[in-house]
C-alpha cells in the first residue's frame, strides 16, 4: 500500500502539485488521469523519487520515503517495477539480457536460474522464443510487453506504468492492460498506471484518481465515474460523443 | 553564472560516479564493451591518420631544413620531437574527442532521451557511476593508441622521408636516437593519462545532463566536441608549463 499525505511540488517557484493526499491499496490496479499538464507525470515522477518532493510525504508500507537512508531507498527501489511511456527499453541489449538485467543488478542468482525466470517472464507475457530479438526488431505492442516483463521479473511489490498503451492500437492497448491488470491480481501487487486512455479507465480503473491543475479533484472506482456529478470530471472522460451516449445508457438502465 | 554551475555540477557527477558502485559482475562486461567501442574501435583512425600526418610533419620539415647547413640526421630529430610531444598525445586527443566524445554524447543522450537512464535510476542503480565509470576505466588503455600514434607516425615519417629523398633511412633513424630525453615520454603519457580522463567524462556530462530531444543530442555532441576540445588545450598548456617549463 501506497499513503500519500499532502504532496507538493514546484518547478521554479511555479507550484506544479499542490497538495495531494490519497491512498493506493494493495491488489488493486489504480488509475491517475488528467489532462496535459495536469500533474500526472510529475505525480509518478515524484512516487518514483525521480523528483525530490518539496512537501508531504509518501508512505510505502509504513515506511515515510523521506526518512529512509540510502540503503533501505535501494532495497524499495528493487522491490518497484516501472513501464515507461516509450518502453525504456536498453537497446544495446536483446530482449533476454534486458529482462534479466533486474535479476543481474539485485539478485546473486547462477545464470541458469536466471534465464528460467526470465523464461517464465516472457512466457507470461506471450513473447516466448523473442528472447534473441533486439528491441528495435520488436513491435510497439511486444516492447511494452517486454517492458512489463522487465518490471515483474523481480517479484516487485509494487508497478508503476506511465501511459503504457500509448501508441497502441486499440486492441493491442486492451491486451497491454488487461495483462497489467492480471498480474496485479496474481502477485498481489500495488499498481499506479498513469494514463489519459478512457479505455483503460473503462476497462481496468478499480480506483480512479482525477488531477487538475496539480490538484486532486476527484477520486473514486470506474462505476462512480458514470454517476458522478463533478463537471471537471465529465468534461474530460466524457468529451467524445462515444462516451456521452455510453454514460446516458448505463445511467438509462441503472 | 552557467560555466559556474555546469563546472559544479561537473564535480558532483565525478564525485557521484564513485558512490554506490555498480555490481562487478555487470560492471565488467561494460568495461569490456566501453574498451571496444572507445579504443579496439578508434585503432583503425588513428593509426590512418598517424601514419600520413606523420608523412606530412617529415616532408615540411625536410622542405624547410633543406641546405648544407643542417645536419642529415635533422629531419628524423625533429619529426619524433614533434610527434612524441605534440602530434601523438594532443592532436590525437583532439581528433578523439571528435570520433569517442561525440559516440559518447550521443549514445548517454539517447538513453535520457528515451527514459533509459530514468529507468535505472527507479531500480535504484547509480546511473553516473553505470554509465560515466567503465567508460574512464576503458580509456585507461589510451596511451596504448597513443604508443601506436607514435610508432605509426614516425613510421609515416620515414616512409615518406626516405621514398621522397629526402633523406636516406640510416640518417632518419640516427636523427630518431638523438638527444633522446626519456622524460618527453613520461610526460606525453602523463598528459595521455589527463587527456583520457578528460575524453570520458565531458561528454559523458554533456550527454547526462542534457535535456530536450533527437535534436538536442545532437546539440549537446557538437557541445560536447568543442568543450572536450578547450580542456584538452587548456590542460596541454597546464601540464606542459608544469613539467617542461
Amino acid at each position: 500500500m501506497i499513503k500519500v499525505k499532502n504532496l507538493k511540488k514546484s518547478f521554479n517557484y511555479k507550484p506544479i502539485l499542490k497538495g495531494i493526499s490519497c491512498e493506493f491499496e494493495k491488489g488493486k490496479t489504480s488509475l491517475i488521469i488528467g489532462q496535459t499538464g495536469s500533474g500526472k507525470t510529475v505525480f509518478l515522477k515524484c512516487l518514483l523519487g525521480l523528483h525530490p518532493h518539496d512537501e508531504g510525504q509518501i508512505i510505502f508500507n509504513k515506511s515515510n520515503f523521506q526518512q529512509m537512508n540510502e540503503n533501505e531507498k535501494m532495497e524499495l527501489k528493487s522491490s518497484i517495477g516501472t513501464v515507461f511511456q516509450g518502453s525504456a527499453l536498453f537497446d544495446s541489449m536483446t530482449i533476454e539480457e534486458n529482462v534479466m538485467f533486474p535479476l543481474r543488478m539485485f539478485k546473486n542468482m547462477p545464470f541458469d536460474e536466471m534465464l528460467d525466470r526470465v523464461n517464465l517472464v516472457l512466457k507470461r507475457v506471450e513473447l516466448e522464443n523473442s528472447n534473441k530479438k533486439m528491441p528495435s526488431e520488436a513491435s510497439g505492442g511486444m516492447q511494452k510487453r517486454v517492458a512489463i516483463a522487465r518490471a515483474i521479473v523481480n517479484n516487485p511489490s509494487y508497478l508503476f506504468c506511465d501511459e503504457p498503451n500509448s501508441g497502441l492500437d486499440p486492441k493491442t492497448a486492451i491486451v497491454i492492460d488487461n495483462l497489467i491488470k492480471e498480474i496485479t491480481e496474481e502477485l498481489n501487487i500495488t499498481t499506479i498506471i498513469n494514463s489519459h486512455d478512457m479505455n483503460s479507465v473503462m476497462e481496468i480503473g478499480e480506483k480512479i484518481i482525477f488531477l487538475k491543475n496539480g490538484v486532486l479533484e476527484w477520486n473514486g472506482s470506474k462505476s462512480n465515474i458514470f454517476k458522478t456529478d463533478n463537471q471537471a470530471v465529465t468534461d474530460f472522460v466524457y468529451s467524445s460523443n462515444l462516451y456521452k451516449k455510453v454514460r446516458k445508457m448505463y445511467l438509462d438502465n441503472s | 553564472m552557467t560555466f559556474l554551475y555546469n563546472i559544479g555540477l561537473y564535480i558532483l557527477m565525478l564525485q557521484k560516479m564513485f558512490q554506490k558502485p555498480t555490481k562487478w559482475r555487470v560492471m565488467k562486461d561494460l568495461i569490456l564493451k566501453d574498451t571496444e567501442d572507445t579504443v579496439v574501435n578508434s585503432l583503425g583512425i588513428i593509426s590512418f591518420v598517424s601514419f600520413f600526418i606523420g608523412g606530412v610533419i617529415t616532408i615540411q620539415l625536410a622542405l624547410s631544413t633543406t641546405g648544407s647547413f643542417y645536419p642529415d640526421y635533422l629531419v628524423g630529430y625533429a619529426t619524433r620531437e614533434t610527434i612524441i610531444l605534440e602530434f601523438a598525445p594532443t592532436i590525437i586527443s583532439i581528433i578523439m574527442a571528435g570520433k569517442v566524445g561525440s559516440f559518447i554524447t550521443s549514445s548517454i543522450g539517447s538513453m535520457r532521451v528515451t527514459e533509459q537512464i530514468d529507468a535505472l535510476e527507479v531500480m535504484g542503480i547509480n546511473s553516473i557511476n553505470y554509465l560515466v565509470f567503465p567508460k574512464v576505466i576503458a580509456l585507461l588503455l589510451y596511451p596504448f593508441l597513443i604508443s601506436i600514434a607514435m610508432f605509426l607516425g614516425m613510421l609515416g615519417g620515414m616512409v615518406a622521408c626516405v621514398y621522397g629523398g629526402y633523406s636516406t633511412m640510416s640518417a632518419f633513424i640516427e636523427g630518431i636516437q638523438t638527444d633522446f630525453i626519456p622524460f618527453h615520454m613520461t610526460y606525453a603519457f602523463i598528459k595521455s593519462f589527463v587527456f583520457a580522463f578528460i575524453l570520458a567524462t565531458v561528454p559523458s556530462f554533456h550527454g547526462y545532463y542534457m535535456k530536450g530531444g533527437a535534436l538536442e543530442v545532437g546539440k549537446a555532441s557538437t557541445k560536447s566536441f568543442i568543450w572536450t576540445s578547450v580542456s584538452i588545450v587548456v590542460f596541454n598548456f597546464l601540464i606542459t608549463q608544469m613539467l617542461l617549463g
